[in-house]
């Protein structure tokens, strides 16, 4: 079946396409926003016809903005995250977005949002690398105070030598706040899990903070066709009220800031405190699944994997890669599966488990030096599958990862040829010896 | 299985490396085929290198970023096969066996014996072009090697059609709104006022692409269904 194509966003540097329309003062700027619909979730999700539009990653996170109803977007610059809040002050132009600001910088923006979401609005943000790490402060307090948000990560180099260039090893901080954490692999997944994110933060028995990860630049700056819903529609606003927690107001004082003494002190009642108040936002990631499973399809996607000989586990623009390995694999005789994880928290244990259970080789290729997601796969199949996994290849600094190093790890996998690119102490599993085994396991 | 080729284009800042890119993708989508291009250079400025990669394909392209591993390499200037991007490795890193190193020059060049026997281990086919010598008889200029280059390639893939090709050169100069950046766009001019009239320009560039394209098939190197393609006389001014 063809489908339509749109050209709503102007073609060309974003830098010079951001320009609000031009009014003739007798049309009101804000009249196409005003005259949006609002829809339920389900039918935006699940129904609603699409077109498809041919943009980089950061007009996709903009369009998603625009059908999702929000009131408070507070941008503060860093590369390669800039354009996309740029962007979302188009839409504030626009009328689609009802307040919007540049931040002093990230420590501040992060705190603002916090106040926002209390104050029960619509709350979006977006920021990059140091960015995110100099926000972290925030952003790891916001699950605890059960803050409902959506912030985007657009993955680039933190550690040293910094870089601008794309490296997602921010992800592995991400992952310990009790937040939802979903990565993006390309436009459309920037789209969808962008305006998915701010229904199943709001859910009365999430109520979380939802971090939208992509690898910068190769999704951000880079073009690719993103089916979406009309511009007339958008999803409903927020209902504060639904919340788990009461909404801030003069007369109702935070429920959820650590007003009172025990909690300052080192006594039983401070640490029963922080035990359920964890418990309950642990809990509610948990709660989350079945929300991502009805408005994204799933926490995971998985191809090709019954009587694969092996198969790549991959997240972000690692599944990108992964699929054309899949794809030379085939022209040179393997059969291989590939799993794309979407949602890194919660992380999509149960079903690894069924998927990998007769599975004897994983390979899973990384944009980070550390290998985080290796060790999510790891814990979480141990004791449920034999397979032997690869924890490699990775690139970091801003490398592309050539599709040969993912082919050459799954054959060198099957075979025992000596791999190019994997240290043994990488491998996990299978039939490697106990010390090496042991070495992974000290060093994770 | 796939026909697909992941072409590294290598050049001098000037040469037209980036918009010879953007032409043979164009071209390659034009034809019904898929195309992704990602160019990379520091600081626009003549005369530094610059490189840009060009993935073609008859099935949807997933990859993303910089070709390590190339199944062709364009070389637009002699002196990359000295420099290279990083100035630190040989022109043809990466290549894949059986790869295809087509080279801007007028003959076959003097390649250290270390380099000519590596290139000869990967059965690499060396195609010495005179992109510049034939820009400069057909269209009476240099500026157009590039397009030499891209009629050349488009033969040897059999990716595109000279159609797609005309089409896509058509689609760069007078396409609107489309921006590569603010000192590509100042480049362009420069060259415009060089050729005088825009409709010229067209006509010069397809002009030495088809003989790109014809040199191709003429020697031997096009892919197998590839025929030579009509010739228009371009008169060269100067």
């Amino acid at each position: 079946m063809s489908e339509t194509e749109v050209k709503t966003n102007p073609q060309g540097d974003p830098i010079t396409s951001v320009a609000a329309p031009k009014s003739t003062g007798k049309q009101d700027p804000h009249g196409e926003a005003k005259r949006q619909k609002i829809v339920t979730p389900e039918y935006m999700f699940l129904e609603a016809p699409r077109t498809k539009e041919f943009i980089t990653g950061s007009e996709a996170a903009k369009e998603a903005i625009r059908r999702s109803n929000v009131d408070l977007a507070i941008a503060y610059p860093i590369t390669p995250q800039s354009e996309t809040m740029q962007l979302v002050g188009v839409l504030y132009g626009e009328g689609y977005v009802k307040e919007y600001y540049r931040g002093e910088e990230e420590v501040g923006v992060m705190a603002a949002i916090a106040g926002g979401s209390r104050a029960g609005v619509r709350c979006y943000t977006a920021t990059a690398g140091p960015g995110t790490l100099r926000g972290l402060e925030g952003i790891a307090s916001w699950p605890g105070h059960r803050l409902p948000v959506v912030a985007m990560f657009t993955c680039r180099v933190v550690n040293a030598p910094l870089a601008i260039q794309p490296d997602n090893i921010e992800v592995a901080y991400l992952l310990n706040c009790g937040m939802i954490v979903f990565h993006a692999e390309n436009q459309q997944d920037m789209f969808d899990f962008t305006m998915a994110g701010f229904t199943i933060s709001e859910k009365n028995d999430v109520t979380l903070p939802v971090g939208v990860c992509c690898d910068g630049f190769f999704v951000t700056h880079a073009r690719g066709y993103v089916r979406m819903q009309d511009r007339g529609i958008k999803l409903p606003p927020r209902e504060a009220w639904r919340g788990a927690v009461p909404v801030l107001d003069a007369e109702n004082p935070p429920a959820r800031l650590s007003r009172d003494a025990p909690v300052q002190k080192s006594n039983f009642m401070a640490y029963n405190i922080h035990a359920v108040w964890q418990q309950e936002v642990w809990a509610a990631v948990e709660r989350s699944r079945k929300y991502i499973n009805k408005y994204m399809g799933g926490l995971l996607t998985a191809e090709n994997v019954d009587d694969a000989e092996a198969i790549i586990i991959a997240s972000g623009s690692a599944a990108a890669q992964s699929r054309e390995a899949v794809r030379l694999c085939k022209d040179k005789g393997l059969k291989v599966g590939l799993i794309k994880v979407r949602s890194l928290r919660p992380f999509p244990t149960k079903e690894l488990r069924e998927l990998c259970k007769n599975a004897k080789l994983i390979v899973v290729p990384e944009f980070n030096y550390v290998g985080w997601l290796a060790k999510e796969v790891a814990t979480a199949i141990y004791g449920y599958s034999k397979a032997k996994i690869i924890g490699g290849p990775r690139v970091y600094g801003g490398q592309s990862m050539p599709v040969e190093l993912i082919v050459d790890e799954v054959e060198s996998g099957l075979t025992g040829k000596k791999s190019t690119n994997v240290a043994m102490s990488q491998v996990m599993g299978g039939s490697i010896s106990q010390d090496e085994v042991a070495h992974f396991m000290r060093s994770i | 299985m796939a026909k697909r080729f992941n072409i590294r284009m290598a050049g001098v800042g000037g040469q037209g490396v980036v918009t010879g890119s953007h032409i043979l993708s164009t071209a390659v989508i034009n034809a019904g085929g898929e195309s992704t291009i990602v160019p990379f250079y520091g600081s626009e400025k003549r005369m530094a290198p610059v490189e840009s990669y060009v993935r073609v394909s008859d099935e949807p392209i997933y990859e993303i970023g910089e070709i390590t591993f190339p199944h062709i390499i364009i070389i637009f200037h002699p002196q990359v096969i000295t420099h290279g991007k990083s100035y630190t490795m040989p022109f043809y890193f990466g290549l894949k066996e059986d790869g295809v190193a087509l080279i801007n020059n007028d003959g076959p060049m003097n390649l250290h014996r270390d380099q000519a026997a590596e290139l000869q281990k990967l059965r690499a086919k060396l195609y010495y072009f005179p992109a510049t010598k034939i820009s400069l008889e057909v269209a009476g200029m240099d500026l157009a090697t590039n397009m030499a280059l891209m009629g050349c390639i488009g033969a040897i893939t059999g990716l595109t059609t000279m159609e797609g090709l005309d089409q896509a050169v058509k689609d760069r100069f007078l396409g609107k709104g489309f921006v590569v950046s603010g000192g590509t766009a100042a480049l362009d001019s420069v060259v415009e006022r060089k050729f005088k009239k825009k409709q010229e320009l067209i006509e010069k560039n397809v002009a030495v692409m088809r003989a790109g394209w014809n040199y191709a098939v003429d020697h031997g190197w096009a892919a197998a269904e590839v025929k030579r393609v009509e010739e228009p006389v371009a008169t060269a001014t100067a």
